[in-house]
């Protein structure tokens, strides 16, 4: 089962904030990532990748996105 | 289509924009615009607020194109590639405050960050204390940003109206631009107040202006462009793809500035600026720290509120009122130094800008 941290709504740069604190709590395994700009879409893929974590899959939600974040 | 937001999301999208903006507000400069002040969005703000008439001070009035390009700008390419969202809800008068005095700041210093760094392109040795001041701004809002640090979500708006009223304001005050134009020798027009003298009254040709204000508009709205979070971005995630957007800007403008022989180093007598370093830092504190904690600098807030962004607007909105505010209460600086009421102003201001850092809080 993987993490969901919902950052839906907030402002620059707390979806990336949240998604380190998550990368950090965990470690491994996988993390969805709730966003609703395509600014912060960006922002939360770039951070993981940087942290060593594969984009597995970005999938469009209502208005926003799903970012599925992996580290084996 | 999607090969090209692509590249903007890239480090090369981002230096590319860096590397126009650091060319263009240059050539603004050489057209007319003030010196050292190609591009100012803070300056530019302020101006727009004297040809409202929300300010008298008879110097700086005029409707700056450039500022409704930036909207109206990253208003068209929001809504071409569907990146217009329109959304507001977080925290709006929070917002409009930390607007006020991040005006204040920038309007202490006599820049915001775009103008920081294009005095030091020209050469401006005042704006290295201006540079700091930032970076300590900022370093504060990271700060509490790492405490948790929130203004609360924003809402989607289900209603595509609420997203289109700042761009629709910015469009309204083109067409009064363009339909009361600036009477031969007068200060005022039908509506709309004029300088005859000082930074407002130069200026380059309008429809040039209003160019490269839609050029940087879309760019920016593309690349996200963030004075402000380039160097936040670096304090808080070592994470240097914004500030190489920066980078880029400022090297450009130095090479674009030698060229046009707008490039004059030194502390002295350099335009629009004094040298009552202590102020130039603690101005630029104040502004950076309201930019860290509303998440953007002027600029960004300006093509955020295009893409339909209403908090975004209330903070720009705020800038504007802060510009009134500046020049009627004497907290505003000119060359001869801070106005008498600067100093108090910036004190209050910081004070402020803690207090919201502290109460604010996601947790």
């Amino acid at each position: 089962m993987a993490e969901i941290v919902d950052a839906k709504g907030l402002s620059c740069p707390e979806p990336v904030l949240l998604t380190l604190e998550a990368i950090k709590r965990l470690d491994k395994g996988e993390i969805e990532i709730l966003v609703d700009t395509d600014t912060s879409k960006e922002n939360v893929s770039r951070a993981a990748s940087s942290m060593g974590w594969s984009i597995v899959d970005i999938i469009t939600e209502g208005s926003g996105y799903r970012i599925k974040i992996k580290k084996e | 289509m999607d090969a090209l937001k692509n590249f903007f999301a890239t480090r090369k999208g981002i230096i590319f924009v860096g590397l126009i903006i650091g060319i263009l507000a240059p050539i603004l400069q050489k057209l007319g615009n003030p010196p050292n002040m190609g591009i100012c969005v803070a300056c530019m703000e302020r101006d727009i607020a004297g040809a409202l008439g929300f300010h008298r001070a008879s110097v700086v009035q005029y409707l700056r194109p450039e500022i409704i390009g930036f909207v109206l700008g990253a208003f068209l390419s929001a809504i071409s590639l569907k990146e217009f969202r329109p959304r507001g809800g977080s925290a709006p008068f929070i917002r409009f405050i930390l607007g006020v005095f991040a005006m204040i700041g920038a309007l202490v210093f006599l820049g915001c960050p775009w103008r920081t760094l294009l005095r030091l392109a020209g050469g401006d040795g005042n704006a290295i204390f201006g540079l700091l001041g930032l970076a300590f701004g900022i370093w504060i809002g990271t700060r509490f940003l790492k405490a948790g640090y929130s203004l609360g979500r924003t809402q989607l708006s289900q209603s595509k109206a609420m997203g289109l009223g700042f761009p629709l304001l910015m469009f309204g005050l083109l067409i009064l631009l363009l339909i009361d134009p600036k009477p031969e020798g007068e200060a005022r027009g039908m509506l709309l107040f004029y300088s005859l003298k000082g930074p407002g009254s130069q200026h380059a040709p309008l429809f040039i202006s209003l160019a490269v204000g839609l050029i940087i508009g879309i760019l920016a709205q593309r690349s996200r462009f963030c004075t402000m979070g380039a160097f936040r971005d670096l304090i808080l995630f070592k994470q240097g793809h914004l500030f190489s957007g920066v980078a880029a800007l400022f090297l450009a403008a130095i090479i674009t500035n030698l060229i046009l022989g707008q490039f004059n180093p030194g502390f002295e007598k350099q335009p629009i600026s004094h040298s009552m370093q202590l102020w130039n830092f603690l101005g630029m504190s104040l502004a950076g720290l309201a930019f860290t904690l509303a998440g953007g600098c002027p600029g960004r807030q300006l093509f955020m509120a295009g893409e339909g962004d209403g908090d975004a607007a209330i903070f720009a909105t705020g800038m504007i009122v802060g510009a009134a505010v500046a020049h009627n209460f004497g907290l505003a600086s000119s060359p001869a130094g801070i106005g008498p009421n600067g100093a108090i102003a910036t004190a209050i201001g910081l004070i402020v800008c803690v207090i919201i850092g502290f109460t604010m809080r996601r947790r």
